[in-house]
């Protein structure tokens, strides 16, 4: 089986879907010749032509609002936002409008459309190259939200998320679009190569949304985590030498309740780490969903490990990203209380 | 015509892409002095074709020629030619910082110098200009610090910026120069929204702002051309034509049906298309665009034809997209070089002392680097912590307070 970092993955998927389906194409701003400023869709538009792998206007509400009207006369577009930064002059169109679509016909028109978009810290990129908006999606009714944390995935759940017919935001964490950085964010990184994950079938598969993936078993309490911070919470639970359960979720809407009730209700403690600001942050609505449904279980106060809440600070950004260090001390911290 | 249409979708392509023969003919480029100068206060009617032709003051011998020719002091071309000598070299060094490590990031404004050069020098004190961040030149002009600019680029403990943004997003009130951000179009409205305050407090405050090419398509442009068509915004708003955004043609910006200039027809704006390598040529349209804003009539739309030298960013490559020689093909020429060519067809410059100049102003940018590196460079040096914490709201609320106890800054 070939080996793949995540931009390969992607790569592969969409290659594989365009070949598969004359009705999926590809746009976004730089996307087309060049291959995308991250290189995903790298020689795409050589191999399927023009029109189904082209650049668009700097016009992100545009970009969107043409993929919603495309899927509406039948398509599966899938639009890239260069940065998930840059996708905020499109969020009337994602709220308003990819969202209801199908509610507000009757069913007469629906939105299978997929938003990709790099998100996520680490790269030195300062405050519009580094957010992590899924919260501010994840709020929208309607709208599906996907994390992948490492190449299989991130293959199969983009093949998943373009045969959806709902609109779904594909987020992917360009910090580990080369390598998994191992959690610690002033290491050099280390490439794909040789990690599990990075064995990637050529052909079609999916990985289903609304699974999430245990990625290591423990009995004193669960982690969850998505996107770049599963790499964390692993570095981090090494060093607090707890016997922690990891839980990626994959996607955070459709959500894999089942999965995160069922761990916390053994472990009876659980951390929730993101690198999105704290405040009303995903992580919020994860603790309140586990209250109300584990509070018999907990043996802790769950916690949340987070981005501060300031904006994005460039010379601060391993001070402002949670690593490994914050994880592990919250954890101590869970298994005291 | 067939009414039984089967359609087919338009993808549109640049004339040349690597390895092929670049080509302009499509931006129909007309001769200096060919373009008639209508008087600032012209009726909006009147002046529907002018952003179709083309005002070049700068000929092939760099002579200043025809009705566009303006009167500019020798010492201010001189220190427009300075500032934009300064630009480059910043420009350069800088560059090469970054491939050693020393800062996170890095934009050129090589080729386009001229246009924030010469509407610094022409803008008064309390005018204000809504970059982008491809306009050094107008710090330059302004004799912004050079080791302000350093320590921001080098996100040090003297960063002006606190640590806070990226580099060269910079902000410089008391130099006319508001607060730049990655976000592309966001500060049009900005613009006019200044200008309108300014109109409303009955001041003579003007706005000032740019967009490049393809930041055209953006909502926030057209919003922005309605407002200040609606409230007769004093206002000049300018996009900068480098021909690229990023590895996309300017065509990707619907450049290729009409000039961008010409989208002030539409909102009933006067529209300006202008050599945006002729340092004449940019002085004469928005001496004329301020003329019309001092007489209550509102804003302008200057289109400068202009080239990106150099690639997007320090993350970008462009022979992967466009000839390695386009930029020789290009029409227009240098800026710097073209204005030092007419200072020195004038008798007021001479080879001699554009070589000093330039080993004084690579002495200054080398002595500021020198000062910068010592304080620190991109993780070496950073401003304290807190400061992170700082300037989220005028005064802190309870979770900046709590988060920064946690950790313990
Ligand atoms: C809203 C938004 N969308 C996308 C980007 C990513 N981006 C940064 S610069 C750029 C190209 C801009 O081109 P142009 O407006 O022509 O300006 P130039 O760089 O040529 O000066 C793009 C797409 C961004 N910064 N902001
Ligand atoms: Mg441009």
């Amino acid at each position: 089986m070939p080996t793949m970092n995540m931009i390969q993955a992607l790569n592969s998927a969409l290659d594989v879907m365009l070949e598969r389906d004359p009705d999926v194409l590809l746009f976004g701003e730089d996307i087309g010749y060049f291959g995308g400023v991250f290189r995903v869709t790298d020689g795409l538009q050589a191999k399927h032509g023009k029109t189904r792998c082209f650049d668009t206007p700097i016009a992100e509400g545009g970009i969107i609002g043409a993929a919603i009207g495309m899927g509406a006369y039948g398509l599966r577009p899938v639009a890239e936002i260069q940065f998930v930064d840059y996708i905020l002059p499109a969020y009337d169109q994602l709220v308003s409008e990819a969202a209801r679509l199908r509610y507000r016909s009757g069913g007469e028109f629906w939105a299978p459309i997929t938003v990709r978009s790099p998100y996520g810290g680490g790269i030195f990129g300062g405050q519009t190259h580094s957010q992590s908006p899924e919260a501010l999606f994840a709020h929208v009714v309607g709208l599906k939200t996907v994390i992948p944390s490492n190449p299989y995935d991130a293959k199969g759940l983009l093949i998943s998320s373009i045969e959806d017919d709902d609109p779904v935001i594909f987020m992917e964490p360009k910090r580990i679009y080369n390598g998994p950085f191992n959690g610690r964010h002033d290491e050099q990184l280390k490439s794909w190569a040789g990690d599990p994950t990075a064995e990637v079938p050529e052909g079609h598969y999916t990985v289903p949304l609304g699974k999430a993936a245990i990625v290591r078993e423990g009995k004193e309490a669960t982690v969850l985590a998505y996107g770049t911070m599963v790499h964390v919470a692993k570095a981090g639970i090494e060093d607090s030498g707890v016997d922690a359960e990891l839980i990626d979720l994959r996607s955070i809407v459709p959500l894999d309740i089942e999965t995160i009730t069922a761990s916390v209700a053994r472990t009876g403690r659980c951390v929730i780490l993101h690198e999105a600001t704290r405040f009303a942050g995903f992580g919020g609505e994860l603790s309140a969903l586990i209250q109300e449904r584990c509070f018999w279980a907990l043996k802790a106060p769950i916690a949340r490990v987070a981005g501060w809440d300031t904006p994005y600070p460039h010379a601060f950004e391993l001070d402002y990203l949670p690593g490994p260090g914050r994880l592990a001390a919250a954890l101590l911290k869970v298994m005291e209380d | 015509m067939r009414n039984d249409a089967s359609f087919s979708l338009h993808i549109p392509e640049p004339d040349a892409r690597p390895g092929g023969i670049p080509d302009f003919s499509h931006l129909h480029l007309q001769p200096a002095g060919a373009t008639a100068r209508p008087a600032p206060d012209t009726s909006g009617i009147a002046l529907r074709d002018l952003p179709f032709s083309f005002v070049r003051v700068l000929d092939e011998d760099a002579r200043a020629v025809g009705p566009w020719a303006p009167a500019i002091p020798v010492e201010t071309m001189l220190r427009g030619l300075r500032a934009m000598m300064l630009t480059r070299i910043f420009d350069d060094r800088m560059f090469r910082a970054h491939r050693q490590g020393k800062t996170s990031f890095y934009m050129k404004s090589t080729g386009e110098e001229a246009i924030p050069v010469a509407q610094s020098l022409l803008l008064g004190a309390g005018d204000m200009c809504f970059p982008t961040y491809r306009v050094l030149g107008w710090l330059m002009a302004r004799d912004y610090p050079l080791h302000d600019l350093v320590n921001q680029i080098f996100s040090n403990e003297k960063d002006p910026l606190h640590g806070r943004q990226l580099p060269i997003l910079y902000s410089a009130r008391a130099y006319g120069f508001y607060s730049l951000s990655g976000n592309l179009g966001s500060r049009m409205n900005h613009a006019v929204g200044w200008a309108m305050a300014s109109a409303y407090k009955n001041d003579d405050k003007l706005a000032l702002a740019y967009v490049g090419d393809g930041t055209t398509a953006e909502g926030d442009f057209h919003e922005a051309l309605t407002f200040a068509s609606v409230y007769h915004a004093p206002a000049i708003l300018c996009i900068t034509n480098n021909q690229w955004a990023i590895s996309s043609y300017s065509g990707f910006a619907g450049a290729q049906e009409a000039p961008l200039g010409a989208r002030a027809v539409g909102y009933g704006l006067p529209g300006l298309r202008v050599d945006g390598n002729d340092f004449l040529a940019i002085w004469a349209a928005t001496q004329w665009a301020i003329e019309r804003a001092r007489a209550n009539m509102g804003a302008t739309l200057i289109e400068f034809v202009t080239y990106r030298v150099a690639g997007h960013s320090t993350s970008d490559d462009p022979t992967k997209y466009r000839p390695s020689d386009e930029a020789n093909h290009f029409p227009l020429g240098d800026p710097l070089d073209r204005l030092k060519r007419h200072l020195v067809t004038l008798g007021h410059w001479d080879e001699e002392r554009h070589a000093a100049l330039t080993h004084e102003l690579d002495g200054q940018v080398r002595a500021a680097m020198k000062d910068g590196e010592a304080i620190g460079t991109l993780g070496k040096s950073k401003p304290p912590v807190s400061e992170m914490f700082e300037g989220v709201f005028k005064k802190p609320d309870w979770r900046v307070i709590e988060q920064r106890r946690e950790m313990g800054v």
